[in-house]
């Protein structure tokens, strides 16, 4: 295991990636899914990237790797110039999935030489060469092995095994130990640093996707936080641990609870400016898909003994074994109804959610639609269409329309499918899936 | 699958190739004379088989079908032989026309609705057309005809396989293209690592499909009169008829003797071997509870042989690569099409539909009344109601044998084959029977006709009930179980609803078939008896037989009229809510 390595005096830039903006669909209106994010990155440096699902963190890394052509701004490789716009797929880059996207037709040798076979590497060397990374990823005598033979730490090591063999500068990762159970994301992520310390891979650096909190602080040498809708990048936390880390380290737990507090930090005014069409009533909110079951989950453990209704976000994810992408919209839900509030890095309870925690099933859901009607406007705005209508009724159709004004398609789709869900839980509206209408009928 | 894995197998003896190991001496073991024997004989039969083709037509009124038995392995022969030839047109058909589909915005707007019409176009009616055009391409050779018979059985296969690979390469799973695109896979090498791969299970299972299919009309085809013109082609298809002309008893046994055997021997040799193949190319990561297996297929694999059966099929990648432009850099940039290309391809299809359509009403115009269409469409209006009426008695007759089989798995898997197998075989070897039995007793020909429609059809609800009814999970029958959810209750709430989506697959191939079926089942005959039954399939029977194209044609439309709106209307809004509010998962 290696120990710390030296900050380095000079740094020299490897990729610069400059007002890049990319936009739903293909038309270039709307909400972008990124907007203008500016970043270096430089030689010998481990960068994540934190952030909420939806933020965009997915399709920066997939701009810098080539498979997405923003719509605005650019990726420049450095040093590099013949590859420098937009369109191309540099070869110095590789990339390992979440998925770990491995070909089940072709055994582990097969799929490792696939991007040297694209190069039309002879077939000799591309051999040597695979056997060499298989070996470095600790996998040999499972050259011949199909990948639905292997487990999943063995098939993310085939995908590691085939992202260095060729060679790339750079190394993105995308969750990559996200899929795997703890124990052996823990190993994968400890093999992946010892290699990357005692130099045995080219790579110059490594970009890391992530939703864990800890694994980015264990990991980078810098964390970029994404703010959602539309992706920017909120803040940049430099990490100065030594290496190894430690998780029990007092200083990693308040760096692991400062973001916590730089990721619920919330602008002002959300969306004012998209407001227009229904002055005041926001209904343009995007809602997460939440279930009341959640919700109900989270203010009863806070409620509970050890936290006795304040408790660190950090130790909340970690009792309730939730990541911080599961974990924050539960909590910014119970926030946005006033059952709670997050004070950096501390979630409290409000009265009114100590109120429901305590409550039977029906003072809770009495207490529930009270604040759905008071604090989510497009609930509301549902009810007094509902109340207005001499058959109480209407197709979900005209609300997912009105909503589609304000976000995309598919934030439009998943705010409505959260509202009914909400919705039907207070018992404010009933919904029909097969006539797909809300109606204030009580089911027969 | 464990035996593909063998830690002991290291790396360097994979580097050697196959070649060299094949010249290492060593004794061959018995499953390669075995295979060797299979192998090589399965060679003499396609030079057998071949070498009729080439002579010229009089050589069939010189050497015509006789009724002689010790002739039918070599009519078999034949037969097979065309069904071959029809699969590999399919499969090239499947690839090219596939591929351009999905790989060309403007192309897919004209082949996918192509194919989805050519799909229920009837094609025994085709029949007619095909033997005229391929009898002019090559005159006075038997080539010509093989050729129109190889066609009608290349109809029957290629829709279906084609529209599989379409689905398929639509459907690659995004993250492994993204590692091509990453990698810089060149489109030859996407293809052939890739897209090919994936799209190899289900395009094995609708070929296997297509083949069963295939051999009703290859016994169809094989005898086909067309106005002054018959023409027969040595094969089983053909001597089935000479038996039914001579009313020859004996003789239509031995002929559905032999097709039960060919049918088991290309299943055993061919097709299970292909399937058991094809499970490594399945998408999922984790390794399935049952994977088919074949005695057939572990046969070839110890043998060395199997490496050099290999080389050659990979022989036409080799010759694809060699049109590779190597290491490609451009990543999946989605360009706004340019908006004048645009327009001018939508005028130029527009136009060019425009002036079919011209065509067809020139030609319509000049041949048929009114009164002639509103007469096929009084036919179809019959047969629909045949079509829809059987379908019903098959359903009822059917669902609760295959729920029973379904829900018992020692049974299903000793079954599931044997209804492969009848879908299989081609109905049209039994209808002399029928006819017997209605000559025999005076039974209403309206009426008794009509099972022969879906005589052959009617396994495919069988199988697919069999398939849903296998699939309920085994905790929703405790459950129902537990809560005494029995009788009508059982039916209403659990099965019916679980087999839903498979019972509608089931049923609208059926329909489809039927409709096809109704062109020989409504006109058949017995030596000198003709039995008739008043429909649209008897409508395009007698004017094929009459030489009279253009009322060939309008039947030909008006069927595909009622299939495509039969399928629209019923068949696909059941499936899709099948989809929707059954589908367990």
């Amino acid at each position: 295991m290696a120990t710390q390595t030296a900050p380095l005096l000079i740094q020299t830039p490897l990729v610069e990636v400059e007002h890049l903006r990319h936009f739903y669909g293909r038309s270039a209106k709307g909400t972008p899914v990124i907007d203008d994010v500016n970043l270096t990155l430089f030689e010998n440096e481990i960068v994540g990237l934190l952030g909420r699902s939806g933020s965009g963190k997915s399709t920066l890394l997939r701009s810098i790797a080539g498979l997405i052509d923003p719509d605005e701004g650019q990726v420049r490789f450095l040093g590099d110039k013949a590859l420098s716009t937009s369109g191309i797929a540099p070869p110095d880059i590789a990339m390992v999935f979440q998925t770990f996207a491995l070909f089940p037709w072709l055994t582990v040798l097969e799929n490792v030489e696939l991007g040297l076979e694209a190069r039309k590497v002879p077939a000799e060397i591309r051999r040597e060469r695979a056997i060499a990374a298989i070996d470095l990823i600790g996998l040999d005598g499972f050259e011949n092995a199909y990948p639905k033979e292997l487990s999943g730490g063995m098939r993310q090591r085939v995908g590691l095994a085939r992202a260095i063999v060729v060679d790339p500068k750079l190394l993105l990762l995308d969750e990559p130990f996200s899929a795997l159970d703890v124990l052996t994301g823990e190993t994968l992520r400890t093999d992946l640093l010892d290699l990357w310390f005692e130099g045995h891979m080219p790579i110059k650096a490594m970009l890391i996707v992530t939703h864990n909190i800890e694994e980015a602080v264990l990991m980078c040498d810098r964390i970029l936080v994404f703010s959602a809708n539309p992706g920017r990048v909120a803040a940049e936390i430099k990490v100065e641990l030594p290496q190894p880390r430690d998780r029990l380290d007092p200083a990693f737990r308040a760096l692991v609870d400062e973001i916590y507090a730089r990721m619920t930090a919330r602008p002002i005014a959300p969306q004012p400016a998209r407001d227009g069409l229904f002055p005041g009533m926001g209904i343009a909110m995007t809602l997460p898909r939440v279930s009341t079951n959640s919700l109900a989950g989270l203010i009863e453990e806070v409620d509970g003994t050890p936290f006795n209704g304040e408790a660190g976000l950090s130790d909340l994810a970690e009792t309730a074994d939730l990541e911080v992408d599961e974990l924050l919209p539960i909590a910014e839900s119970l926030q946005l109804l006033r059952f709670a509030e997050l004070r950096g890095a501390d979630f409290v309870l409000t009265p009114a959610g100590r109120q429901y925690a305590g409550a039977d099933v029906d003072a809770r859901k009495a207490l529930f639609a009270q604040a759905l009607l008071a604090h989510v406007p497009l609930a509301g705005h549902i009810r007094r269409i509902l109340d207005e209508r001499a058959n109480k009724q209407a197709p979900a159709r005209r609300f997912r329309d009105e909503l589609e004004d304000h976000m995309s398609e598919e934030y439009a789709d998943e705010t409505l499918r959260t509202v009914t869900l909400w919705g039907r839980y207070a018992e404010i509206f009933a919904y029909d899936e097969d006539s797909d209408r809300f109606s204030l009928e009580d089911p027969q | 699958m464990s035996e593909d894995f063998h830690p002991d197998d290291t790396p360097q003896l994979r580097v050697m190739p196959a070649f060299s190991r094949m010249l290492r001496l060593q004794a061959p073991s018995r499953a390669d004379i075995v295979a060797l024997l299979l192998l090589a004989g399965l060679a003499v039969m396609v030079v057998r088989g071949a070498e009729g083709v080439v002579q010229p037509l009089s050589h069939l009124q010189l050497q015509p079908v006789t009724i002689d038995p010790a002739n039918l392995p070599a009519y078999a022969l034949r037969t097979t032989f065309r069904m071959f030839a029809a699969l590999l047109a399919s499969l090239l058909f499947t690839l090219t026309y596939a591929t351009l589909a999905a790989k060309s915005r403007w192309a897919e707007q004209i082949l996918i609705p192509a194919l989805d019409i050519l799909q229920s176009v009837p094609i025994l009616g085709f029949l007619t057309f095909t033997v005229t055009f391929f009898m002019n391409l090559f005159p006075g050779q038997i080539l010509g005809v093989e050729c129109a018979a190889v066609f009608a059985i290349f109809t029957s296969q290629a829709w279906n396989m084609a529209f599989s690979f379409y689905q398929s390469l639509r459907t690659v799973p995004a993250d492994l293209a993204e590692v091509s695109v990453g990698f810089g896979l060149s489109p030859v090498r996407r293809f052939l690592r890739l897209e090919l791969p994936f799209a190899t299970p289900s395009l094995v299972w609708n070929a296997m499909m297509s083949m069963s299919g295939g051999w009703f009309f290859v016994v169809a085809a094989e005898a086909i009169t067309v106005g002054n013109t018959t023409v027969t082609l040595p094969g089983i298809g053909s001597y089935l008829a000479l038996a039914i002309q001579t009313r020859d008893f004996h003789a239509v046994a031995y002929a559905v003797g032999a097709m039960g055997v060919v049918i088991l021997i290309y299943d055993q040799l061919v097709f299970r071997p292909v399937v058991a193949w094809a499970d490594r190319f399945r998408c999922e990561q984790t390794a399935s509870a049952d994977q088919p297996n074949s005695w057939a297929y572990d046969l070839f694999r110890r043998t060395t042989a199997f490496d050099w059966l290999f080389r050659v099929f990979e022989l036409p990648a080799m010759l694809l690569l060699l049109f590779d432009r190597g290491f490609q850099h451009k990543a999946a940039a989605v360009r706004p099409p340019n908006r004048w290309v645009e327009l001018g391809w939508q005028v130029a299809v527009g136009l060019g539909v425009a002036g079919a359509a011209w065509a067809i009403f020139d030609y319509v115009h000049h041949t048929l009344t009114l009164a002639d269409g509103l007469t096929a469409f009084g036919y179809a209006a019959i047969t629909l109601v045949r079509v829809l009426v059987l379908i019903a008695l098959a359903s009822v007759i059917w669902v609760p044998i295959g729920v029973w089989i379904g829900l018992r798995p020692v049974w299903a898997e000793r079954l599931q084959p044997i209804a492969q197998f009848l879908a299989a075989f081609p109905a049209n070897v039994m209808f002399p029977f029928f006819v017997i039995a209605i000559l025999r007793w005076h039974l209403n020909v309206e009426i008794w006709l009509s099972p022969l429609m879906i005589l052959g059809t009617q396994w495919y609800i069988l199988f697919n009930v069999i398939a849903g009814a296998s699939a309920i999970p085994n905790d929703l029958r405790e459950a129902a179980g537990m809560f005494g959810v029995k009788g009508w209750l059982w039916w209403r709430q659990v099965v019916i609803p679980a087999i839903f989506p498979y019972y509608v697959t089931g049923a609208l191939t059926a329909s489809g078939g039927s409709w096809n079926a109704s062109i020989v089942a409504e006109m058949v005959t017995w030596g000198h008896d003709k039995l008739t039954a008043t429909g649209l399939g008897a409508y395009i029977a007698r004017a094929t037989v009459a030489g009279d194209y253009p009322r060939v044609a309008l039947g030909i439309a008006v069927m595909s009229i009622f299939v495509v709106t039969l399928n629209r209307t019923l068949w696909r809004p059941l499936y899709a809510y099948g989809e929707r509010r059954m589908r367990l998962s």
